[in-house]
């Protein structure tokens, strides 16, 4: 405010205010600067409200983020490439028919590269950086170990596809590979049973680490349990990238000798080939000691000579050769998007059991959101129990309770073109039980009723 | 002198035997017959109405009761079809099998393994005669017991026979009469068999137990005998076959390291990316292969093996020149820098296979390396691992020769002694080094394309390799191939020694416990340098 000059004539003391006048502003101005505020504030939250609602508006049409955490390069990129393919073919399949509750599902592929640690850095990476919804991922016991705790601190999601040895029950991974009771146990159930040969005596053959050695376990407990003498139970163990099995077959040969003994192989990788040769090559034929493998499926096959192979066998709960309609149909997918995708081998790819429990994870998933209406970890959790989807193998369920797949159990035998002839089938779908009731009858797995692993 | 004698015994105890099986059949049969009679009258259910007496006279009647819900029916059905049927048969009992029960499914599969079996006595394969024989002795059925001797009588093949007999005595040893038992364990024992210990050691059980008769107690002593027979054989054989895997495992690692050891030892140069080079040679093996198949009709498809060893080499080599050429000569004298160098070389190899190939990539080996020959009782030598003992022979002899008979060699062994002086003397040693590495290259891709049969070709194969190779060159003195060879000869026999006892994966820890602690005490290896060498 302009003061008036005093003048010289009347000199005025500036300070003084007249007595009966306010001090400080009037209360006009008070009102007037008052109801300008009052005016600001709530032109702001109306401008605020409408940034919000146009946030959120496009919010609803936002994609949706998906992690891929599979090795793309590496050792174990001879498997999980396709893992990778499959996932992205059912995204590509479901945002084709309209996305999930109509937001499109974008994936993000991250490559840890066979290399352990890195699997979890590139979880942490996913969860607090991409901030994804759900991880479709490893292969590997050791990978899923690893980023275990990266998931369970950061209540993120993980979907692991490929069968394990169990004794696991994580609130934050939805397993839909086999538990060991869906396919070590009846495996060797059916090599016992008259009908798969009558065997009596077992050679329990693995590479060393986590996987083979915790299903030998289960194994010799229950081989125990069904008053097998412990001198027909041999047990042996092989480093990664072992290449000469010389000793290990003449030791077969030894043990096989009188007829009775089958082998129950859990060898991993690159050592499956030099071991079948050798088989082959001492002179061993699949009737003198059948090789049940775990870890061969038909992916595995496309790259060996199968001449060593035919005649042996495989446990799994699907196999690309098993006739139903929708499996035709999901194998043709496949090849046709390998081709489109000009991925090696295009036409020529194979599906096997780790494909469809990668597949059918994704609609799980899908169907848990649309249900649950959201992509919340915990209201999808919830949603996934007991669901069911129609697989490319037939119809399969989700627990109601421990986070594993209900799955039919099928032992199949190698033929020469790299496909399986399923031989025997168990009756309708196998519970899962996570903790063998050979090794540990005591505990059970129930996110439900319990905290997860509870003693019985 | 005994064999005959056994033999002759055998013949007459074979027809005795058989009257006797024969007579046992009937009889049992005839008392089935009774007690299905009085079943038929008690259960509710009709059975099938076969009201005619259970042996049966031709082929087509036993066809139509094989599926017979009655035993014993089926039982006869069985056995004539077994007396009178060929294998033409198959194809029709498999038909009857696809439609009959359980029961009937299971009993028909042993008739047609038999039958089946019983032709493959006579084919003209083999490999097919031999399967068909240790069939027959595993399956169990006394009625294969004429058939393995009518064979074993004409059989031309030394292991074939051999393992008729070892059938026949096996058969022989679950029958009734303790003679003939008696005299089948001695016949096992003979033959040293491994297949009979299991059933020897059950009759030595039954002759140990408390209500054994007399009868019972000769036939444990003779089984006991034969056992200890078959075991001290046992130990022998598995002396001889350790032996010949260690000198196999020896003859793999000395491939591998031959190539090694020229570059490293002759040039000083420490080339991380061998184990790459290797895997070219098995990958120009795979592309052979795939050539062979595309372009070549498929009965001379074996001879891609042959073809794949000069482009193994050459490929190989070439890669070698290309490495020296563009990295390692500007590294000469600097083995730190060397090493970085050659082993991101290695990664570039082992991403650009995986990228250009992927990872499945199969070779089949070559069908006269498939299988093995049985050398003794016990002792199965396969064709693959004799092949690349002898490449490994023929390597060392072509080093030999090229180091010290050749042109190329002198002036190789010249200039690793002396550089300088060498150039004086007008040697041109940058060529010399680059022809060094290229050779001591192709060696690795010849070691590549023999290793194709023993393991299988991806990206990772240098990887699996590489340290063994390292690991021999080094205790074997770096400079010197007779080093190499007595360490590879010394760690693969002593892991093969070890290794039976302790598993693989501790065999190869106490390997490489064992090397460190070798080269503490001798740190220049098994055959050092004497003397300086001017660097």
């Amino acid at each position: 405010m302009e003061t008036n000059k005093p003048d010289k004539v009347n000199p005025v003391e500036p300070d003084k205010v007249a007595e009966g006048e306010q001090e400080g502003p009037s209360r006009r101005e008070l009102l007037v600067r008052g109801g300008k505020v009052v005016a600001g504030i709530g032109v702001a939250s109306l401008l605020g409200n409408l940034g919000n609602w146009a946030l959120s508006y496009a919010a609803d049409k936002e994609p949706i983020k998906i992690g891929i955490l599979h090795s793309l390069s590496g050792t174990m990129a001879i498997s999980e490439v396709s893992l990778r393919d499959t996932v992205m073919m059912a995204v590509e399949e479901i945002n084709a028919k309209g996305g999930v509750m109509g937001r499109m599902i974008k994936p993000v592929v991250v490559d840890p590269a066979s290399n352990w640690d890195l699997f979890a850095e590139k979880a942490k990476q996913l969860l607090l950086q991409d901030k994804v919804a759900v991880t479709f991922g490893c292969w590997t016991s050791v990978s899923r170990k690893s980023v275990l705790p990266v998931f369970e601190k950061n209540n993120g999601l993980l979907f692991y596809p490929v069968q394990y040895e169990g004794e696991e029950c994580s609130r934050n991974v939805f397993y839909t590979g086999a538990a060991p009771n869906q396919q070590a146990v009846p495996a060797v159930d059916y090599l016992m049973s008259k009908e798969g040969g009558g065997f009596t005596k077992f050679y329990l053959l693995g590479t060393d680490y986590v996987y083979p050695r915790t299903t030998n376990k289960i194994l010799r407990a229950m081989l125990l349990a069904k008053k097998v003498p412990a001198d027909s139970i041999m047990e042996e163990y092989t480093p990664f990238h072992h290449q000469d099995y010389q000793t290990i077959c003449g030791k077969l040969k030894k043990f096989a000798a009188g007829g009775g003994a089958a082998v129950i192989s859990t060898i991993n990788g690159d050592s499956n080939v030099p071991f079948y040769k050798e088989f082959a090559n001492q002179g061993l034929r699949a009737e003198d000691a059948p090789i049940m493998a775990f870890s061969v499926a038909e992916d595995e096959l496309r790259g060996m000579d199968t001449s060593a192979l035919v005649g042996h066998l495989a446990a799994w709960n699907y196999y690309q050769s098993v006739d139903t309609p929708q499996n035709k149909q999901f194998v043709a997918n496949f090849k046709a998007y390998c081709k489109k995708n000009n991925l090696p081998d295009g036409e020529k790819r194979v599906t096997d059991d780790p494909i469809e429990a990668a597949y059918f994870g994704v609609y799980i998933w899908k169907q848990a959101v649309e249900k649950a209406a959201s992509t919340e970890v915990d209201k999808v959790r919830k949603a996934v129990y007991g669901s069911k989807f129609l697989a490319p193998g037939g119809e399969i369920m989700m627990d109601a309770a421990n986070h594993h797949t209900y799955r039919p159990v099928l032992i199949g035998e190698i033929l020469a073109d790299g496909q399986f002839k399923v031989v025997s089938r168990s009756k309708g779908l196998v519970k899962p039980e996570p903790w063998s009731e050979y090794t540990n009858p005591d505990k059970g797995c129930d996110w439900v009723g319990h905290q997860g692993t509870y003693q019985k | 002198m005994s064999t005959s004698f056994v033999c002759l015994v055998e013949k007459r105890f074979t027809i005795m035997m058989i009257l006797l099986g024969r007579t046992a059949a009937t009889l049992s049969l005839i008392g089935l017959f009774l007690f299905s009679v009085q079943s038929w009258a008690i259960a509710a259910e009709a059975v099938e109405p076969v009201a005619t007496p259970p042996v049966v006279s031709s082929i087509e009647q036993a066809l139509s009761q094989v599926t017979s819900e009655d035993e014993s029916v089926r039982d006869a059905a069985i056995r004539t079809l077994v007396e009178q049927g060929d294998s033409n048969l198959l194809p029709r009992l498999e038909a009857i099998r696809a439609n009959a029960d359980r029961s009937a499914r299971q009993a028909i599969k042993p008739l047609m393994d038999s039958l089946k079996n019983r032709a493959n006595l006579t084919s003209p394969s083999t490999d097919i005669r031999r399967s068909a024989a240790t069939d027959l002795g595993s399956a169990g059925r006394v009625w294969a017991i004429p058939w393995l001797e009518a064979a074993a009588a004409n059989e031309p093949n030394k292991w074939v026979r051999y393992t008729m007999e070892e059938s026949a005595a096996l058969l022989r040893l679950a029958s009734d009469d303790p003679l003939v038992r008696t005299v089948a364990a001695a016949k096992l024992g003979e033959l040293c068999s491994q297949n009979g210990v299991t059933a020897l050691k059950k009759l030595v059980a039954v002759g140990e137990g408390a209500e054994a008769t007399e009868p019972e107690k000769v036939v444990a002593k003779a089984a006991g005998e034969a056992i200890q027979r078959i075991e001290n054989w046992g130990f022998w054989s598995n002396v001889i076959e350790t032996c010949f895997r260690g000198i196999s495992l020896s003859s793999v690692l000395l491939i591998m390291s031959l190539g090694l050891a020229i570059v490293f030892g002759l040039m000083g140069v420490i080339n991380m990316a061998h184990g790459e080079l290797m895997m070219v040679g098995a990958y120009a093996t795979f592309v052979t292969q795939q050539c062979f198949v595309a372009w070549f009709p498929s009965d001379v498809f074996d001879w891609y093996f042959i073809a794949a060893l000069p482009i193994a080499f050459l490929a190989a080599a070439g890669s070698g020149l290309l490495l020296e050429a563009t990295v390692i000569r500007f590294l000469y004298g600097r083995p730190l820098e060397t090493m970085l160098a050659t082993w991101g070389v290695s990664l570039i190899l082992m991403q650009a296979a995986r990228v250009y190939f992927g990872d499945l990539t199969a070779v089949i080996a070559p069908g006269p390396l498939r299988g093995g020959a049985q050398v003794m009782i016990g002792v199965y030598l396969p064709y693959n691992r004799i092949f690349i003992i002898g490449l490994s022979i023929v390597c060392v002899l072509a080093i030999y020769y090229t180091l010290f008979g050749s042109n190329l060699g002198i002036r190789v062994r010249a200039v690793t002694q002396n550089r300088n002086m060498s150039a004086c003397l007008g040697i041109p040693t940058r060529k010399v080094d680059s022809y060094t590495f290229a050779f001591g290259s192709g060696l690795a891709g010849i070691a590549g394309w023999a290793l194709t049969m023993v393991g299988n070709v991806d990206p990772g194969l240098g990887q699996n390799y590489i340290v063994d190779a390292f690991m021999v060159v080094v205790t074997g003195g770096v400079g010197k191939l007779a080093g190499t060879i007595v360490a590879s000869l010394g760690i693969g026999g002593l892991n093969k020694l070890i290794e039976p006892s302790f598993g693989a994966v501790y065999g190869k820890v106490f390997i490489l416990v064992l090397v460190i602690l070798f080269l503490q005490w001798r740190p220049s290896g098994l055959f050092a340098m004497k003397g300086r060498s001017a660097e």
